[in-house]
């Protein structure tokens, strides 16, 4: 059996979410010892596949192999019997209680009497072993970032992990708090620990890792390519894709005056660190500026300094003559900017509220919808019936709670809002992340009908092939810069991944 | 080799469809399920008959069928109540207590609609009486017009309580400091501090532990101030403090569903993430909704002080916490409320003479517990599912599927 020679094989996951393929058939193997990392994009279910192999989630199809024997996982705690440990993103740690609490959280044993000074010293040990050291008593929330996921790490050593999964390890730490765990991560492997490193970051991937599995979309890309063998333009090109995989139809752009220009913009990400770096950037009306570049460079920073939702720490924004800044009243804004915003459902509506509530989100203040101090309800009711005509949302009624509709149905609700009032301005950003080809194709016509009829449009998406067919112009950024801006038209997608992986080329 | 097993496990599934009647009838369940615990320690307690008791709570609460008959006859024929009994006494009663109990429940309900956890109404209330008793006696002269000096001390219940509100409301927006802990604990503040005024120091009178009764300017009018255009009121104690709570119910319920702010605050109790993706200022909020809050309760001590027309060491603790039972079980609905308060207005009056004197506390905590738990299970659904399992370990890679 060939899979022997594997620490674990996946073979054929298939795992779906409502509306969405997360796993389509995926496999995925790592050999002992080595540091495998799992590139992809964010929502290419790469966290999905390695929370199967968790244990966190049931495949609906495919079968897991552990050195060479099928297993199936019911819960993480048959994953950890098996030797594999997951590092979430997220930590799962609890707050208040201290380390060595946190390590026997969970844990069959001791059934009855816990001897924590002996968890503490077992603690203390296996930190000084893999130069991994906390102290064992301090609380949880008395850890920076960095201490905590070693706490983590610990925990999965705690209970026998020999495979180590690592979701996106680095998007918490500073430069040299990444260096110390690739420290330690080269040494468990030096230990005969097997590592499964899930990244976007094309740097950290090359550096870090012995072979690359690449997935997009729910499928895999490239298999256990050798990190030696690679360039980071090359993997950049397999993460986002290149096949076309829908054309569309638009007019040339006839860009008019500017109307939101972006000067020396410097805003923090939410550890603190920097996220944008002098981004100076202009849009006009008429034309769609779409922002390419790695997940996690700065653009979702970017968008919520747009729309007020972060601060910037330096810099200039004018939306045509009015200026950005703290004291804009983004009430008042209103729908003249137009926000789809990354994660639709937690942020874009309230889900408790009616559809027709919350198709006056952003309009409330204005009339017809405000009347004086009160809101005119059957301003509320008409404006719910129109859209939800024009938009063909399919629903009960429009008094139906909008935690009642389809993920499908409630962007629609978010799009029609945000389109139905003729913004000036619009940021999408990953506007068809999650939907299906007609949905997809939806949400582009109406971005193509907006920036015909003059919105200024800021595209930001992580789909290249959404980008080249969408925008007019690019803009690439990377760790918060601006690597390189030009036309759409002749833009090479080779040039394009260099300059994702921040490679300055004159275009 | 494939062993399946099947076993069982329970799901819990969130209802999609939650029609409005079923909160009336969670409410109404809740209610009647509380009793028949409450019912079990009442008889732990020594009622030999609980079902008695509860009459006897109904009846003094309420009054009976026979005193109404009576009262009513008595009223068509312009009568006093026959045999110097109070036909309509418990009644009248009951909306004594009920009027200050709406005032703190509406104090609740527009925090709790924000999801803003204020307990202190009790507090806040208690700076209302503080403040409205301060005007009646230090202010104003006794001779000040009653409409002057009734809405004067309203003003100054308003202010006192709004700006005990909003020390917990500042924190929290801007410190993000748990408005639970500190609108709990500056209850204790407000009962130390009239403590202080009533008990040791200034406002005392003698060792009574009381100020001095208030001019009649300060008070409310009684029912019975007009026995002798209408002979059956004789000795009703119901004061317009019920229509003050009933008012501002009604205001309170169309600034939540019909106004523009009150259209902010339900987003924001909704999520708060698409309220400041909205543009919505949640600090600013956050603090307003505080403010407003603490000058209903305020305004319940006022009505409270106004009504007992005098301030004592003994004022009553506990209405704001009251208020948070009635708020929920009114399911956060101003109009609601008015009904419910009503409700436990009579629990307060029917369970006065009844031993232990924990008794209405009792059914009150009951009351609460069974309601949040019979919403969740209507919230919720629960049922028991049949799974089936491949178990692990299986030998081999054998065929696909």
């Amino acid at each position: 059996m060939t899979e022997s020679l594997n620490a674990f094989e996946m073979r054929g996951i298939v795992k779906r979410f409502p509306g969405v393929m997360a796993n389509d058939h995926v496999d995925f193997a790592c050999h002992p010892g080595e540091v495998h990392a799992l590139l992809g994009e964010n929502g290419a279910g790469k966290s999905t596949l390695m929370n199967v192999l968790a244990g966190l989630y049931r495949p609906e199809a495919g079968r897991i192999f552990v050195s060479g024997q099928r297993v199936t996982f019911r819960s993480p705690q048959d994953s950890i019997a098996h030797g594999i440990g997951m590092v979430h993103q997220h930590f799962m740690l609890v707050a208040s209680h201290s380390v060595a609490e946190n390590m026997v959280l969970g844990l069959n044993r001791p059934r009855f009497f816990l001897n924590l000074s002996r968890v503490e010293e077992q603690v203390a040990a296996l930190g000084e072993q893999y130069g991994l050291a906390v102290n064992p008593r301090a609380k949880i929330w008395e850890l920076c970032v960095g201490e905590q996921q070693r706490v983590e790490v610990l925990k999965m050593l705690f209970r026998g992990a020999k495979i180590l999964i690592l979701d996106e390890p680095t998007a918490v730490l500073t430069p040299q708090e990444v260096e110390s765990l690739f420290h330690t991560l080269r040494d468990m492997t030096q230990r005969g620990h097997t590592i499964v490193f899930i990244s976007h970051k094309l740097d950290e991937v090359v550096a870090i890792s012995d072979r690359v599995t690449v997935m997009r979309r729910g499928k895999v890309t490239a298999v256990n390519v050798p990190s030696r063998e690679t360039t980071k333009a090359q993997l950049a090109k397999l993460m986002v894709g290149r096949e076309i995989f829908f054309q569309i139809e638009k007019k040339e752009a006839q860009p008019g005056k500017v109307v939101l220009s972006i000067e020396h913009l410097y805003t923090d990400n939410d550890r603190g660190l920097p996220a944008l770096r002098d981004l100076s950037l202009q849009v006009r009306t008429g034309e769609i500026l779409g922002i390419a570049g790695v997940a996690g460079n700065g653009q979702r920073e970017l968008a919520e300094v747009l729309t007020g939702l972060r601060r910037a720490a330096g810099g200039k924004m004018m939306f045509g003559d009015i200026p950005l800044d703290k004291h804009t009243s983004w009430v008042n804004l209103g729908q003249k900017l137009a926000h789809i915003p990354e994660d639709r459902a937690a942020v874009g509506s309230a889900p408790g509220l009616s559809v027709a509530e919350n198709l006056i989100l952003k309009c409330f203040h204005h009339p017809p919808i405000a009347a004086g101090w009160s809101i005119n309800r059957v301003a509320v009711h008409q404006n719910a019936v129109r859209l939800v005509g024009e938009y063909q949302i399919t629903m009960p009624s429009v008094d139906t709670p909008a935690r009642m509709l389809s993920g499908g149905n409630l962007q629609k609700v978010i799009l029609a809002r945000e389109t139905s009032g003729h913004p000036e301005l619009m940021i999408a950003v990953h506007p068809t992340r999650g939907l299906d080809v007609g949905a997809t194709e939806a949400v582009h016509n109406i971005l193509i009908k907006q920036r015909d009829a003059g919105a200024a449009i800021l595209l930001i998406s992580e789909d290249l092939d959404e980008l080249l067919s969408l925008s007019d112009r690019l803009a690439v950024i990377y760790e918060g810069r601006l690597v390189g801006e030009m036309p759409t038209k002749g833009a090479e997608i080779h040039t394009i991944g260099l300059m994702m992986a921040g490679t300055k080329v004159e275009a | 080799m494939k062993r399946r097993l099947s076993s069982y496990r329970l799901r819990i599934e969130t209802r999609l469809d939650n029609p409005g009647w079923m909160g009336i009838v969670s409410a109404i369940l809740g209610v009647l399920l509380a009793l028949i615990i409450g019912g079990f320690v009442l008889r732990a307690a020594g009622a030999a008959h609980p079902i008695a008791t509860y009459q006897k709570i109904f009846t003094e609460a309420f009054g009976t069928f026979a005193d109404w008959r009576a009262g009513i006859s008595a009223l068509l024929n312009h009568q006093a109540c026959p045999k110097g009994s109070l036909c309509f006494g418990p009644l009248s009663d009951t909306l004594v207590k009920a009027s200050p109990i709406l005032l703190t429940t509406l104090a609740c309900i527009v925090a709790f609609r924000m999801k803003l956890w204020n307990i202190g109404a009790d507090g806040q209330m208690f700076f209302g009486a503080w403040a409205a008793t301060g005007v009646a006696l230090f202010v104003l002269p006794k001779t000040t017009d009653r409409v002057v000096m009734l809405g004067a001390m309203a003003l100054a219940g308003i202010l006192a309580g709004s700006l005990y509100g909003a020390i917990p409301g500042f924190l929290k927006a801007k410190l993000n400091i748990n408005e639970i802990i500190t609108t709990l604990m500056l209850n204790y503040v407000a009962y130390k501090w009239l403590e202080y005024f009533i008990v040791v120091g200034p406002w005392s009178i003698g060792d009574f532990e009381s100020t001095g009764k208030f001019p009649v300017s300060a008070t409310w009018p009684r029912l019975t101030e007009y026995v002798k255009q209408f002979p059956i009121v004789a000795g009703l104690t119901v004061h317009p403090g019920i229509f003050v709570g009933i008012i501002a119910a009604i205001l309170l319920a169309w600034v939540l569903y019909r106004s523009r702010w009150g259209y902010q605050i339900r987003v924001i109790g909704d999520n708060p993430k698409a309220a400041r993706y909205a543009g919505i200022n949640l600090e600013r909020n956050v603090i307003l909704v505080m403010v407003i809050s603490g000058a209903l309760a305020g305004l319940a001590g006022m009505n409270e002080v106004a009504a007992l027309r005098t301030l004592t060491g003994r004022f009553q603790r506990g209405y704001g916490f009251t208020g948070v039972i009635v708020a929920w079980l009114a399911r956060l609905n101003p109009l609601a409320a008015i009904f419910v308060s009503f409700l436990f207005g009579g629990l307060l009056v029917g369970t006065k003479l009844i031993q232990p004197q924990g008794i209405a506390s009792m059914l009150q905590g009951v009351i609460l517990f069974v309601v949040i738990g019979t919403e969740l299970l209507f919230r919720y659904r629960v049922r028991l599912e049949k799974v089936e399992q491949i178990v692990v370990p299986e030998t081999g890679a054998e065929h696909d599927r």
